[in-house]
């Protein structure tokens, strides 16, 4: 409660509970804009765990997006306090803790996938031989190999998002943002992805917040699903999701599956229901 | 086959249609003298003699295109290329000082452009100079250059060059802010999540990312800078290269002369925006961009 009550700053908070690899403490975000201030995000806390998969789930404005971008030091907050990995997010850049995967598979598209999944290594400096490994090692985690040699282009949608989780994993971070990663693409593609991201989470133990608008994907990955709502954007709920680590897409059909993302889908109306009587 | 569709055709077409519409010109044109010439005489000329005689003058009003092709195989290829007289060597002299104006103008701009997208001061201080710096009438400019750089004892192929630095330095400077700018956002973003360095950034977004935009300011470039060295050759009394031709032919009112040099500096301006088209496919390819 005192560590709360001072407003630590990061280091005393890890010692306070180092068990955390997300700490967020009564954080808000205003966005100058020519319309005025947009509170982007309103006294936020949350505390994600390690080995955890986070899910932001909410509509679009509610801030999902820009409290992942805070998380991996893209935006800065107005107030209050955030820690990633017992440090600031700044620090957590700089030490490379994390590995981030856009909304768009975000390829150079004049490096091969080889080559794009190296671009990481090479900034960071790790010598040639063991970059080759890792690419060859990356790509497979991703069912990838033997694509090495082509550009993006000649590669579908799902196979260049793959591509690009294989990219973030390639310098082997603990923490894996994800911001609305399969969002562009097809419904039978998605569930195959989301398939294989809970593999690759039961095999590497990595922490991972996703940032999602679809309420089937949130339930099926997460052990905790954080809904979100709108102007300003704030969380209304979190939701344990605990279906266990086995997970296939059969479970779809559980009734303990269909009443979390009963839950989920009540806490989006009801936060939206708020926002509909602030218009 | 589709080379021939899609290049040969329209290409020849054109040829076809700039060489009717130039030997009916020749003949228009040319035709007053030797009116002329007949009525002194006190003789009478039929068409068909009227229409020959117009495309052999000795100084045309405008050559006919065979009599320009004739001075050209002349000076290119019976004249030995150290001669005063030959096209190859005026030609070699323009290019020289073409293609080190265009190298240390595509350098600048390069250095220019790279400046104005690190700093928010120098976007703000050096772009509107240099914008300022192209409205300056070339053809003023050039004798002070030469006159200048004179002064301080730069003599020979650089003034000249100067000139085409000068106006070459432009469409690569513009082309190359637009060029390294033109990454997008989730790419600049994904290398701060790497912890980039600036000159990482630089090398491995910025820089791959504004290669089309290089190749097409450079095709630009380089054709300005042939027409920055053939100006350069113009006020400054220079004794050799495709200016100092086009100048001695219009004194001497050698027609065919300076058209001869025209076409020669056409086509070396054809042949150098082609190499670059070369150029730029080649690295395309290393770039894997789509065809």
């Amino acid at each position: 409660m005192t560590v709360v009550a001072l407003r630590p700053k990061a280091k005393t908070m890890a010692d306070a509970a180092p068990k955390n690899v997300i700490d967020v403490n009564e954080l808000s975000l205003v966005f100058q804009t020519n319309d005025g201030p947009v509170n982007a995000l309103s006294n936020i806390n949350l505390a994600v765990g390690g080995g955890e998969f986070v899910s932001f789930i909410g509509p679009s404005g509610c801030g999902k997006t820009t409290l992942l971008r805070v998380i991996a030091d893209l935006e800065q907050p107005t107030s209050g306090s955030i820690s990633v990995n017992g440090m600031t997010p700044s620090e957590a850049r700089q030490k490379r803790a994390y590995g981030y995967v856009f909304q768009a598979a975000a390829l150079y598209p004049w490096r091969t996938i080889a080559g794009n999944i190296s671009l990481p290594l090479e900034v960071m400096g790790i010598p040639k031989a063991e970059r080759k490994d890792r690419i060859a090692r990356n790509l497979e985690l991703v069912n990838l190999s033997g694509f090495e040699k082509k550009f993006p282009w000649q590669l579908s949608g799902g196979m260049q998002q793959r591509a690009s989780i294989a990219r973030a994993l390639s310098f082997d971070p603990h923490l894996l943002l994800m911001d609305e990663p399969f969002g562009a693409l097809d419904e039978i593609v998605r569930d195959h992805l989301n398939e294989e991201l809970l593999k690759l989470w039961a095999k590497t133990q990595k922490t991972v917040v996703f940032v999602t608008h679809s309420i089937p994907e949130a339930v099926f990955l997460s052990t905790k699903i954080v809904v979100m709502s709108p102007r300003p954007g704030r969380i209304h709920e979190i939701i344990d999701c605990d279906l266990g680590p086995e997970r296939t897409l059969d479970i779809r059909e559980t009734p303990k599956f269909l009443e979390i993302a009963h839950r989920v889908r009540e806490g989006l109306r009801h936060g939206h229901s708020y926002d509909a009587a602030h218009l | 086959m589709n080379f021939i569709r899609n290049s040969v055709v329209p290409v020849g077409t054109v040829l076809l249609v700039i060489l009717v519409l130039w030997y009916a010109f020749a003949v228009i044109l040319n035709a007053p003298f030797e009116r002329d010439q007949a009525a002194r005489a006190g003789t009478t000329i039929s068409t068909s003699q009227l229409i020959t005689n117009t495309m052999k003058q000795e100084r045309p009003v405008l050559p006919a295109p065979h009599q320009v092709a004739e001075e050209i195989r002349k000076t290119v290829f019976d004249i030995s290329p150290t001669s005063k007289r030959s096209l190859v060597y005026h030609g070699w002299v323009t290019l020289s000082s073409t293609l080190l104006g265009f190298a240390l103008g595509t350098l600048l701009g390069i250095l220019l452009a790279i400046a104005i997208v690190h700093s928010r001061t120098l976007d703000k201080s050096l772009m509107p100079w240099i914008i300022t710096s192209q409205t300056v009438p070339i053809l003023a400019i050039a004798p002070m250059i030469i006159v200048v750089l004179n002064a301080v004892n730069i003599t020979g192929l650089l003034p000249k060059a100067m000139i085409s630095t000068y106006l070459s330095f432009f469409p690569v400077a513009v082309g190359m802010v637009k060029g390294l700018r033109s990454p997008e956002i989730m790419h600049l973003d994904l290398m701060r999540t790497y912890n980039a360095s600036k000159a990482q950034v630089f090398w491995k977004l910025r820089w791959p990312a504004s290669m089309p935009y290089l190749f097409t300011s450079m095709k630009i470039a380089v054709a300005i800078s042939l027409v920055g060295a053939i100006v350069g050759e113009l006020p400054t009394g220079a004794v050799a290269g495709i200016g100092a031709r086009l100048l001695a032919g219009s004194y001497y009112g050698q027609t065919v002369q300076i058209w001869a040099a025209l076409i020669a500096a056409a086509l070396m301006a054809a042949v150098l925006v082609s190499l670059i088209g070369l150029i730029a496919n080649l690295v395309n390819r290393r770039m894997g961009v789509r065809t």
